[in-house]
């Protein structure tokens, strides 16, 4: 028997589709507008589909040194932090979820308790002060460089490795550092590249680090930049506002254009790890 | 002794591999829960920690005291409180829905696309939300005027701000947190579906008596850990959208620490408060946790 297609159905399903239009609308849209002429955008016409078709506003956009400038940091910044996050949490993890290591329970609680209690926003900012890490790549860096949430998920998907790896690793003599590196990482892409997804879109999007331990201009992250086009409208600061005499460029054009290139690179990379965070988030919700 | 040099052989590597997150915790972590000593000393950057003068409570009934903490505290916790009441069971409303669609394209299609705004950085989400409702050049105010209206100006009008601030992170997060429901929600043994199904159960009775105690742990959990976080507003997307004239009811407890503590170097004060909320955060989850447990059998420990 086939359960009709009733009116609860009808509703369901235009439920469905606000949800998922307003999660991509204001996107196709910042896409629109910056990839249209002048005049239509000023008058509004342009909702879905660019209008006069060109790339001025990007041209305007990659021209400014500081954009330039803040997007080498960000990548630098995304790579050296996931490369570190990734390997002292994964190394982390691992040692946790052996049973017999030395300490583990008191490491574990060591761990939880910070999940619930912190020393907060400012002895946190004196403390990374006093390591002299200020204007550092590292203050982006360190300070985070551990999530316990990824520290545990990650943990919960090493316990339920196969006894048989470890084992198979003993016998060949490789010491627990050996089969770490050896057995167990290869064996963890699925986990790996979740977990790495989650560390480098926040170093990605880090506002509040730039903001707490940057004053070098020189070494701001794309978001700073992004805030002082934006909402602190400063836009033409290094004359990004206009490109040559006779091509205006809207400065609402200008600053979606900022957007999208500050943020392609996570819509880019989004569907390809999309198959696997979802599986990997769920590992170490469902075990808890 | 020879037992703890047996054991301590035995796990020497897998102690040397946890090595880097000790130090990480104990830096980062634990370091600056010591430094909490300054809300009850004189901070003096020359003195350093340990060598500033002791002053007691100075600091926190001087904050007990200001004439910004009841506006401050009332901020926080209504904005904390709105966004467990609408922003906790939207996920969930989601997921059910989601739950209810038989066809698994659709399903997974408008999952993927729900996730996307998670990725999405404050700072964007916060820039985004100017353009669009800007009182000028907005798209909402363009709908606003078109429809016979004068346009308004949402970001810097109080009364705005927290319906403005709630619904954006519903937006932002309500795809992601469908994951674990919907987890939730394919663990139910689809053989308590078929019995009802013989029995001439309605969907509507399917939902309220399998579907929703099936997924009841997960609600609860979530629950008690949202409620620790009652206090402790996502800085850095209040901190974006504030502007002086939104104070009255956008500036929170952890914005004034950074105006105060960071920014006017207040240290030991922003410090105080800082401790202040972590306190009562800490008490939230632990009198959640302690009511779950007497009550659902259901806890975080």
């Amino acid at each position: 028997m086939k359960p009709k297609f009733g009116l609860f159905d009808v509703i369901l399903y235009v439920v469905l589709f606000a949800v998922a239009a307003s999660a991509l609308y204001p996107f196709i849209y910042m896409i629109a507008v910056s990839l249209s002429g002048t005049v239509p955008v000023l008058k509004g016409e342009v909702f879905f589909w660019p209008k006069e078709f060109n790339l001025n506003t990007y041209a305007a956009v990659f021209d400014n040194p500081e954009i330039g400038r803040a997007y080498v940091n960000t990548i630098i910044y995304t790579a050296i932090g996931t490369a570190i996050s990734l390997i002292v949490s994964a190394a982390g993890a691992y040692s946790l979820s052996k049973r017999d290591m030395l300490f583990r329970n008191g490491f574990m609680v060591m761990v939880v308790i910070t999940l619930f209690f912190s020393g907060g926003m400012i002895p946190t900012f004196l403390v990374v002060k006093s390591y002299h890490l200020i204007d550092t790549i590292w203050a982006m860096v360190l300070p985070g460089a551990v999530s316990t949430w990824n520290l545990i998920v990650m943990r919960t998907f090493f316990s339920g490795m196969p006894q048989e790896v470890e084992e198979s690793g003993k016998i060949d003599g490789l010491t627990d550092i050996g089969i770490f590196f050896r057995l167990v990482l290869p064996l963890s892409k699925a986990i790996l590249a979740t977990i790495g997804l989650f560390y480098g879109v926040a170093i990605w999007n880090n506002f509040f680090s730039a903001l707490l331990y940057l004053r070098d201009a020189d070494l701001f992250p794309l978001q700073v930049i992004v805030r002082n086009m934006v909402l602190q409208g400063s836009g033409g600061a290094n004359g990004a506002g206009n490109i040559g005499g006779d091509s205006m460029i809207v400065d609402e054009a200008l600053k979606y254009a900022t957007i999208i290139v500050t943020t392609v690179p996570i819509l880019l990379i989004y569907p390809f790890l999309q198959k696997y965070f979802a599986k990997g988030a769920l590992i170490g919700s469902v075990k808890g | 002794m020879a037992l703890f040099r047996l054991k301590f052989n035995r796990s020497k590597y897998l102690l040397l591999l946890f090595l880097p997150a000790l130090i990480y915790y104990i830096l980062f972590k634990y370091v600056p829960m010591f430094g909490i000593l300054i809300s009850f000393k004189d901070y003096n950057p020359f003195k350093g920690i340990w060598q500033s003068d002791w002053v007691g409570l100075k600091y926190y009934s001087m904050f007990f005291h200001s004439p910004d903490f009841p506006k401050l505290l009332k901020n926080t916790v209504l904005l904390g409180v709105y966004k467990v009441v609408f922003g906790f069971p939207a996920p969930i409303i989601l997921a059910l829905l989601l739950n209810e669609v038989r066809k698994g394209v659709v399903k997974r299609l408008v999952q993927s696309i729900s996730y996307l705004p998670h990725f999405i950085s404050n700072v964007v989400v916060v820039s985004m939300m100017f353009l669009f409702l800007s009182p000028t050049s907005g798209l909402v105010n363009h709908l606003i005027e078109w429809m016979g209206y004068s346009s308004v100006n949402f970001m810097q009008n109080e009364n705005y701000f927290r319906t403005l601030y709630i619904l954006s992170e519903i937006w932002q997060h309500i795809g992601w947190e469908t994951i674990i429901y919907l987890a939730a929600l394919s663990a139910i043994d689809p053989q308590l579906y078929e019995a009802a199904t013989v029995d001439g159960a309605s969907r509507w009775h399917q939902l309220r008596h399998i579907t929703v105690p099936g997924i009841m742990p997960a609600i609860v959990i979530l629950f008690i850990l949202n409620i620790g976080h009652v206090l402790d507003i996502g800085f850095e997307k209040v901190l974006l959208m504030l502007n002086p004239s939104i104070y009255s009811t956008a500036d929170v407890l952890s914005t004034y620490v950074f105006r105060t503590g960071i920014q006017a170097m207040n240290y030991s004060y922003g410090t105080a408060i800082d401790l202040f909320t972590s306190v009562v955060n800490l008490l939230f989850i632990l009198t959640a946790n302690w009511i779950s447990r007497k009550t659902s059998e259901t806890s975080l420990w």
